[in-house]
């Protein structure tokens, strides 16, 4: 594989989206010394801008007006909106993954697309990083060459990868991924997944299916489920996260691409209406490009970014 | 868990039933839910914004037609409004050079490559010769999965080894194509941020070394509100001339695709729908109209019926669905087509509504539970698959002995359709009747 250009980081607390909320913000709150209902309608607008959901947006600009109250700076609208946000987030537990006692067992799931392979290779680099022996599990036998995609990042971060040929049966690449752990005392099991539409209900029911045969083979695992989303989601991200919580049993959102423009204010939803926590944050291409989802940063750089 | 808009949609449109004009009030009503209709579907926000404006205008103080109430008459506006902005015609790829470069670009995980393949398929399939370009040099392994496509339908893949440059890749695929008599190449790009300049002067560099007939933007249909900036960012960089939409086989409702069309002004080219590499179609505006606006697909379910049972059938199919007079009898004749139709799960999910069924019968499909189905209805007399509701215990002990099963699968079989006539029923109540409604999908 070939080096990427390097570009000028964006995206995630790194750098300021021209345009962006932050900038509209700042316009709206120019208008005048006290908020007009044109303000908190403007404001609204802003965030349903950042796919935080038309009533979502409706309920934080809401929330924000009790807790500040009707003649309030425009200063303090904003920091009222961020605090707003943050806690929404916070109370779910969003940003605190806790590996837990060995053995662990993680399975990541999605659409087609999010990125879940990347971020498959991320939290490898990462849980190998911090000492724990990770093994990888090739479950996506039905798309082309994703196999072949998670052997390469086997490769380069030399953690072991179990895979069986394609068209395989994703559950017992999974089983075969457990026993080898076992056998070879690793501590870690990262199963990725073929993406899938939370509509098929064939391919939601086969998810569940490699849940059991985890389940069964290694009682209380897998302790995490992990739901990849694409910061470019829209207000669809609220029923995937309904669906993979419901069918596979997620236990916390990824977000990934945040190095874009694209914020994915959807996951405040989620964590809001689906009591989902947001565990990790991917900002690039790279091994080393993941990173604990951050409340109180995040939240800042939706108002703010 | 989550109020369908649909539904409440349909309660403000019959809020409005049998009032002879449309006063102001209601029509605050009636777009207010329209309004969340269109953001919940993604539409870009500033786009919803004047689209709702103009609304107002075409119907404000505005007699009420003949024949529809006015809540109809606010629907139709919007839905005329939505298709007016996705434009009448569907967009004809311009493929006369020879080769003609085709690239494909798009954000990561837009689905580029599996579309390149749905492409190759369609166009072989009109007569062309394509050959496709591996030119995603970044992506582990993306080349070797274009190789496992092109493998798969046939179709040769030009690639290179590793750590040949995008554009030498692409470059030398259009060599090849001349050389080897390939009247067009598609060039499967590397996903990329829309805001990555030497990723986008990449792009630039292609282009202009393969000067590409048709450059295809790729968007997810699952995008949210940055779907303008992105597709306006590729538009300023390259001359792309269409979208694709990807993914609309999801329940995503699509609306980004009205705010790129609208504010970019480019043409939806194709829909691809579902991962075998048959599922690309030509883009039909009114479609995607009544899907953002959450209003089912039942124009196309018609055809796709029509596409696979004679026309007469059909109607008859449609009428009884519609008028719920739908029987074990129908059901079973059903069955029998239903492995010509394609995935069950996707005809279904067309009909407002239907989306459980939708997933009840795919699985029924993939169980072999169809067969079980079939046998149970064959066990039954005449007068019972026409009146099911006579079948009681002795019946369904008799049934399930007939046909293997058990009592619970005949009782099962009836809760289905039951179920299955109440979702018609409402189907066919939501036009201004179900069968006028009907003469005017078949009637043309």
């Amino acid at each position: 594989m070939m080096a990427r250009p390097r570009r000028e980081p964006g995206g995630l607390g790194l750098r300021p989206t021209p345009g962006g909320l932050g900038s509209r913000l700042r316009g709206i709150l120019g208008i005048g010394p006290t908020p007009s209902e044109a303000t908190w309608e403007e404001l609204e607008e802003a965030l349903v801008a950042a796919d935080v959901g038309a009533t979502t947006a409706l309920e934080l600009v809401d929330a924000t007006r009790a807790r500040i109250g009707a003649d309030a700076s425009m200063a303090e609208i904003r920091s009222g909106l961020t605090e707003e946000i943050r806690e929404r987030l916070d109370r779910v537990g969003s940003g605190r993954f806790a590996l837990g006692p060995p053995p662990a067992v993680i399975l990541v799931v999605g659409v087609n697309g999010t990125g879940k392979t990347t971020i498959v290779a991320k939290l490898a680099a990462r849980l190998s990083g911090e000492g724990h022996g990770v093994l990888l599990a090739a479950a996506d036998t039905f798309r082309a060459a994703a196999t072949e995609q998670l052997r390469l990042w086997g490769e380069q971060l030399k953690v072991p990868v179990v895979a069986q040929r394609p068209g395989a049966d994703p559950g017992a690449v999974a089983f075969d991924a457990l026993a080898a752990a076992e056998s070879r005392g690793i501590e870690v099991v990262i199963v990725d997944t073929a993406g899938r539409l939370q509509n098929k209900t064939q391919l939601m029911a086969e998810l569940g299916k490699i849940r059991r045969v985890i389940e069964r083979r290694m009682p209380g695992q897998p302790r995490h489920v992990l739901l990849v989303l694409d910061a470019v989601i829209g207000q669809n991200g609220l029923a995937q996260a309904e669906a993979f919580a419901h069918d596979a049993g997620v236990t916390g959102v990824v977000l990934a691409k945040l190095d874009g423009t694209a914020k994915g204010g959807v996951a405040v939803a989620i964590a809001d209406r689906l009591k989902l926590p947001i565990v990790f944050a991917g900002v690039g291409e790279e091994a080393r490009d993941l990173a604990p989802f951050d409340p109180a940063a995040y939240a800042e750089w939706l108002v703010s970014g | 868990m989550f109020e369908s808009l649909s539904a409440r949609l349909q309660a403000v449109i019959e809020r409005l039933r049998g009032k002879a004009k449309i006063t102001e009030a209601d029509l605050d009503v009636a777009l207010r839910e329209i309004r969340l209709a269109l953001l919940e579907a993604d539409v870009d926000f500033r786009v919803v914004k004047e689209f709702v404006a103009r609304v107002r205008e075409r119907v404000i103080g505005t007699e009420v037609l003949e024949g529809l109430h006015p809540g109809q008459q606010v629907v139709k506006a919007v839905h005329d409004e939505l298709v007016s902005i996705l434009g009448s015609e569907s967009h004809s790829l311009q493929l006369d050079g020879k080769p003609t470069a085709v690239m494909l670009v798009g954000l990561q995980g837009s689905g580029k490559t599996t579309t390149v393949a749905k492409l190759a398929v369609r166009l072989r399939r009109q007569g062309k010769r394509p050959l496709m370009v591996a030119a995603d040099v970044y992506r582990p392994a993306a080349v070797d999965q274009l190789v496992q496509l092109g493998d798969q339908v046939g179709i040769e893949v030009h690639s290179r080894p590793l750590g040949t440059p995008a554009i030498e890749v692409a470059r030398s695929g259009m060599e090849t194509a001349r050389q080897r008599g390939h009247d067009l190449i598609l060039i499967d790009t590397a996903g990329r941020l829309h805001v990555d300049e030497p990723m986008m002067d990449e792009l630039v560099r292609i282009s202009g070394a393969v000067t590409p007939g048709e450059t295809l933007l790729v968007v997810d249909a699952m995008t949210g509100q940055e779907a303008v900036s992105v597709a306006r960012a590729f538009h300023q960089r390259l001359p792309v001339t269409g979208l694709v939409l990807t993914k609309m086989d999801g329940d995503a409702r699509g609306g980004a695709a009205l705010g790129i069309r609208s504010i970019t002004g480019l043409p939806i080219a194709f829909i691809g729908t579902g991962e075998r590499t048959d599922g690309l179609e030509p883009f039909h505006p009114d479609r995607l109209a009544q899907r953002i606006l959450g209003m089912g697909d039942i124009v196309s379910l018609v055809e796709r019926v029509q596409d696979t049972v004679d026309r007469e059938e059909a109607e008859r199919l449609a009428e009884r669905m519609l008028g719920a007079r739908f029987t074990l009898e129908d059901l079973r004749s059903q069955l029998r087509q239903v492995q010509r139709m394609g995935p069950i799960g996707q005809l279904l999910g067309m009909i407002p509504g239907a989306g459980q069924l939708a997933g009840a019968a795919q699985q029924a499909v993939d169980d072999g539970q169809l067969k079980r189905i079939e046998a149970v209805i064959d066990s039954m007399t005449p007068a019972e698959r026409r009146h099911p509701e006579i079948i009681k215990a002795s019946r369904r002990r008799r049934i399930a002995l007939g046909s293997g099963t058990s009592t619970g699968d005949v009782n099962r079989l009836l809760k289905q359709l039951s179920e299955m006539q109440r979702v018609m029923r409402q189907l066919g109540s939501q036009g201004p009747k179900g069968d006028q409604a009907l003469g005017r999908i078949l009637g043309r």
